[in-house]
């Protein structure tokens, strides 16, 4: 069975991964929409760095975000001046990390959601005279509401999933930095098969059901079929 | 006799193909990160020496073991400790009586800032530091020196609050290195240069402080029948590979 630390690194992962989505989404949701309609020459730019975790080996995003946020690095700097002191080793930084490492997976769903409402349905809400805020939340939200439910899952589970990152700037604290990605994997390292095994198992569960909810449920009420 | 230009292509392809391969062979030999500097500097004098080549995977013990339980393709193995060597041996997967210990390992601590670690290591008791960073004790032999270190201090409690740990030596030395921490326990090979650390400050931990790190190397299996991987650990033995092994500063076993 699960061990007390073991309990310990799941309820830390389940909580950066909660802290992240929600700042992916408050992010996301924005520059998501931006991408969907913009003809800004920047389209092609900002689309292709906001997918570069996508192909990025995570020790490399890792070893940036080390050096950058580090107190030499320009984010250490800022950082500090603000009195946050450093980011890696805590918390906050693992939040910040894996904002960047997991936000295509939440962009992406969006841009594509956004992109398919298309003009008839805005400009039907203009002629109506609702406010930008208005359209956005009893127009835009409810028709993109499978792109909203899909990005905060995958944008949930993939941060659970996060190693790479959380090895290079994580530093392994108990309840502060040491996620179940990393548990795993020390257990491994430590020949401790039966551990792993467990908590493996656990991820593995975990994220079938959710991939199993979110396909389920997403063919009962599909993309196309709302915009009819 | 004339000999055409295809003939004399075909000599000396198979001279460049097959020339050197009656003497020479390839050895895969996985290395633990606290041993990469001199092992590759070893690695460069065996090839000149004997012929062969040895090719270094760097990384932790523990990971190299686990990876042999399961089918792994390394010939010799260099370990941070003797308790690997002596698992992969009773598990059968050793050639018997080739475990030896090649170095044994110091432990130092150290950080970017000059003048910051002094030679009596007091900056633990007083120092305002907020990250003390050590190789994992569950993984790696570094990280249980360090904190045998700490316990005979009398400081483990107070300073554990302070612990970053790094899967290995490599990645502790890496959270130095970047200043991320302060200071931290790393091996004395990884900041040795010419007899000197190189950078920042340090103090190498006396050896009554610490159990020493006996570092054993054995020949795998795999590496039963390559004439490479058995010269290399006899050349590990040589006068050329401890002169190695000492200037980075590890102390030899006898």
């Amino acid at each position: 069975m699960l061990s007390n630390t073991d309990l310990q690194t799941l309820f830390l992962t389940f909580k950066v991964a909660s802290f992240a989505t929600f700042l992916m989404l408050l992010l996301g949701t924005p520059l998501a929409w931006w991408l969907a309609r913009t003809r800004s020459a920047w389209k092609g730019v900002i689309n292709a760095v906001v997918s570069l975790p996508l192909v990025l080996p995570p020790t490399v995003l890792g070893f940036y975000l080390l050096i950058l946020m580090g107190p030499t690095g320009t984010i250490g700097q800022i950082t500090h001046w603000l009195g946050l002191g450093t980011l890696p080793f805590t918390f906050a930084g693992l939040v910040v990390a894996s904002v960047l490492y997991s936000l295509p997976f939440v962009v992406q769903p969006l841009q594509t959601a956004f992109a398919s409402i298309g003009e008839q349905p805005l400009e039907a809400a203009a002629t109506l005279r609702a406010s930008p805020l208005d359209t956005f939340f009893s127009v835009i939200v409810p028709m993109a509401k499978p792109g909203f439910l899909t990005a905060t899952i995958l944008g949930f589970t993939h941060t659970v999933g996060e190693f790479g990152v959380v090895l290079m700037i994580g530093g392994n604290i108990p309840d502060k930095t040491r996620v179940v990605s990393v548990q795993i994997y020390n257990h491994v390292e430590a020949l401790e098969y039966t551990e792993a095994h467990w908590l493996a198992g656990y991820l593995l569960a975990f994220s079938f059901i959710v991939l199993l909810l979110l396909y389920t449920t997403l063919k009962t009420q599909p993309v196309t079929h709302q915009l009819k | 006799m004339l000999i055409t230009t295809f003939q004399r292509t075909s000599i000396i392809v198979a001279l460049l193909l097959f020339g050197q391969s009656g003497w020479s062979a390839t050895v895969l030999v996985a290395v633990a990160a606290n041993f990469s500097k001199p092992m590759t500097d070893i690695a460069a004098e065996f090839e000149k020496e004997t012929g062969h080549r040895a090719n270094l995977a760097l990384g932790s013990s523990g990971k190299f073991v686990s990876q042999m339980e399961n089918g792994g393709p390394f010939e010799v193995l260099l370990s941070a400790d003797e308790k690997g060597p002596e698992k992969l041996e009773q598990a059968g997967l050793t050639v018997p009586n080739t475990r030896f210990v090649y170095a044994l390992g110091k432990l130092v601590l150290w950080s970017t800032m000059p003048d910051y670690v002094d030679n009596q290591g007091k900056i633990l008791s007083t120092g305002d530091f907020k990250h003390l960073a050590l190789a994992d004790s569950k993984l790696a032999p570094y990280g249980v020196a360090a904190v045998e270190v700490l316990k005979n201090m009398k400081l483990f409690d107070k300073l554990q609050l302070f612990f970053v740990q790094g899967e290995n030596i490599a990645q502790t030395y890496q959270f130095i290195s970047t200043a991320n921490a302060e200071l931290g326990f790393i091996a004395l090979s990884q900041v040795l240069e010419n007899g000197k650390i190189a950078n920042g400050s340090g103090w190498i931990i006396p050896d009554n402080l610490y159990a020493p790190i006996r570092q054993g190397a054995v020949l795998l299996k795999n590496g039963a029948e390559n004439p490479a991987a058995l010269a290399l650990l006899e050349f590990l033995k040589s006068a050329p590979a401890l002169a190695i092994i000492k200037k980075y500063g590890y102390a030899l076993a006898q």
